[in-house]
């Protein structure tokens, strides 16, 4: 059997693969938070039927299995007439799969401020706006903060599904260096690591928050 | 002058207010007294707008305060309220507590709003707490935040809804000080309260609410010290 020892080279291509898994995890984190506090206030503030069909609509993508999701997009998205990249479609399906879940988030944590709080704060004067601006939202992001440090490590994991629509992500660009040398138990520790270094300043800044806070 | 006219409110099937009129000169402290449940607090809500009403008029300084063209956030800078949880906005401290208002509402500047902060907290005795989370204050400082929190906006009205009732008996002393400051400088209130000695001490008159209405109001030595009506007297006897 051929066999080769791991490159410099082989590392590079990694850290490229480790770059797309960056920069899926970007978008999927940036639309799916945006998404996700939009949707979260309107299922937090206006309840009634509009606020019900969004929760089970997101309901729909929390629980098929993002891989079915996203070779379902793939397949439909040409016959639909959509021209588009594999790289933007897994960005899409990641992103709206974050926001489903970060929508819940967001209206736990609105849900959590205190009513008798916001109406002190309506009782001084301050408009709808600034209440949600000045009190809930710092109220809010406290509460939901962990969660949503949660939820963004979790794309970040879970972007490694998009390699099955051929994203030559860090999880791909690893397989592809181990088909070539053989050497899986060292090229999956190389990747391996290059997860954790990408989560852990996400990992430690949630925390530093939260010990920032903690004396409030 | 605060002006309620036959106020109606109803919370679902639940009729809380039938029919309440009175009215608050200016300068005068009227105390609300009355049973769990009897719709004093509503009423204090209705004040402000914070709750819509059903029917009835309630006019402050000749603004009707539930018509659709009122301002309410404009209104509301004028009238203040207290209420039994001190409510303190926890991210913030105590000195940023009451510089929001001014700022967000006001328009003021950030020297501006930290000089009538401090000038407020300073008035309630709150000098050496400016920097403080409210979670390190005690019920009684919060609760003396809160009323800074809502002087801060110079308001010609004070409600305060059971400040008291909340506290620890030993702290509840130094909030109805800071009461009887406010009155004696001639602010005008109204105040729902359980305390009889400050409602009988420092108001100018009492009204007695029981089920949505007032049964007797009048001056703190008729309706605590010789009650016209049998409701009132059994009332004062199931507080004393
Ligand atoms: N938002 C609400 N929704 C439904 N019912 C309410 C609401 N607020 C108050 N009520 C009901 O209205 C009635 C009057 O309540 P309110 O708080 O005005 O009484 P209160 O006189 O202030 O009593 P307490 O002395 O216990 O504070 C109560 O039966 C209460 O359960
Ligand atoms: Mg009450």
């Amino acid at each position: 059997m051929f066999n080769a020892s791991v490159s410099f080279h082989d590392v590079l291509f990694m850290l490229r693969g480790a770059g797309v898994t960056l920069l899926l995890t970007f978008w999927a984190v940036v639309g799916g938070t945006t998404l996700g506090v939009l949707f979260g206030l309107l299922r937090a503030s206006a309840p009634g039927w509009p606020s019900f069909a969004l929760g089970a609509v997101l309901d729909v993508f929390r629980s098929v299995p993002l891989l079915i999701q996203i070779i379902l997009v793939n397949a439909f998205a040409p016959i639909l007439g959509f021209d588009v990249s594999a790289f933007t479609i897994a960005c899409i399906v990641l992103a709206v799969y974050g926001a489903a879940y970060c929508t819940e988030i967001v209206r736990a944590s609105v849900l959590a401020v205190p009513q008798p709080t916001r109406r002190a704060a309506r009782s001084l004067g301050l408009t709808w706006a600034d209440d949600l601006t000045a009190i809930v939202f710092p109220i809010a992001l406290r509460v939901g903060l962990p969660g949503w440090i949660g939820l963004a490590l979790g794309l970040m994991k879970d972007s490694a599904l998009v390699l099955w629509i051929g994203v030559i992500e860090l999880l791909r660009s690893s397989q592809i260096v181990v088909t070539r040398t053989q050497q899986p138990l060292l090229v999956l520790g190389i990747a391996g690591a290059i997860y954790f270094l990408i989560s852990f300043p996400i990992a430690r800044a949630g925390a530093w928050f939260e010990r920032r806070w903690q004396d409030q | 002058m605060i002006e309620i006219e036959d106020v109606h409110k109803s919370f679902g099937a639940l009729e809380v207010l039938k029919g309440v009129s009175m009215t608050v000169a200016r300068g005068e402290v009227v105390s609300v007294i009355g049973g769990s449940g009897s719709g004093k607090s509503t009423l204090l809500m209705c004040i402000n707008g914070l709750e819509p009403i059903d029917a009835g008029r309630v006019v402050v300084d000749g603004v009707d305060v539930h018509a659709r063209a009122t301002d309410i956030n404009r209104l509301r800078r004028r009238i203040g309220i207290v209420f039994q949880q001190w409510n303190a906005f926890p991210h913030l401290t105590v000195l940023e507590n009451v510089m929001l208002a001014p700022r967000k509402v006001l328009g003021k500047s950030r020297a501006e709003a930290e000089a009538i902060a401090t000038d407020r907290l300073s008035h309630v005795g709150l000098k050496d707490k400016l920097v403080a989370y409210p979670s390190r204050l005690s019920g009684g400082q919060q609760q003396r935040m809160a009323i800074a929190r809502a002087l801060a906006m110079s308001p010609d009205y004070m409600l305060f809804d059971e400040v008291t009732s909340a506290l620890d008996p030993q702290l509840v002393g130094e909030v109805l000080d800071t009461m009887r400051m406010l009155s004696s400088e001639g602010m005008t209130m109204v105040v729902v309260t359980h305390e009889m000695r400050f409602a009988r001490d420092v108001s100018d008159r009492v009204a007695f609410f029981h089920r949505g209405r007032i049964h007797e109001i009048g001056p703190p030595e008729q309706v605590i010290g010789n009650p016209q009506r049998p409701e009132t007297a059994d009332f004062l006897k199931s507080v004393r």
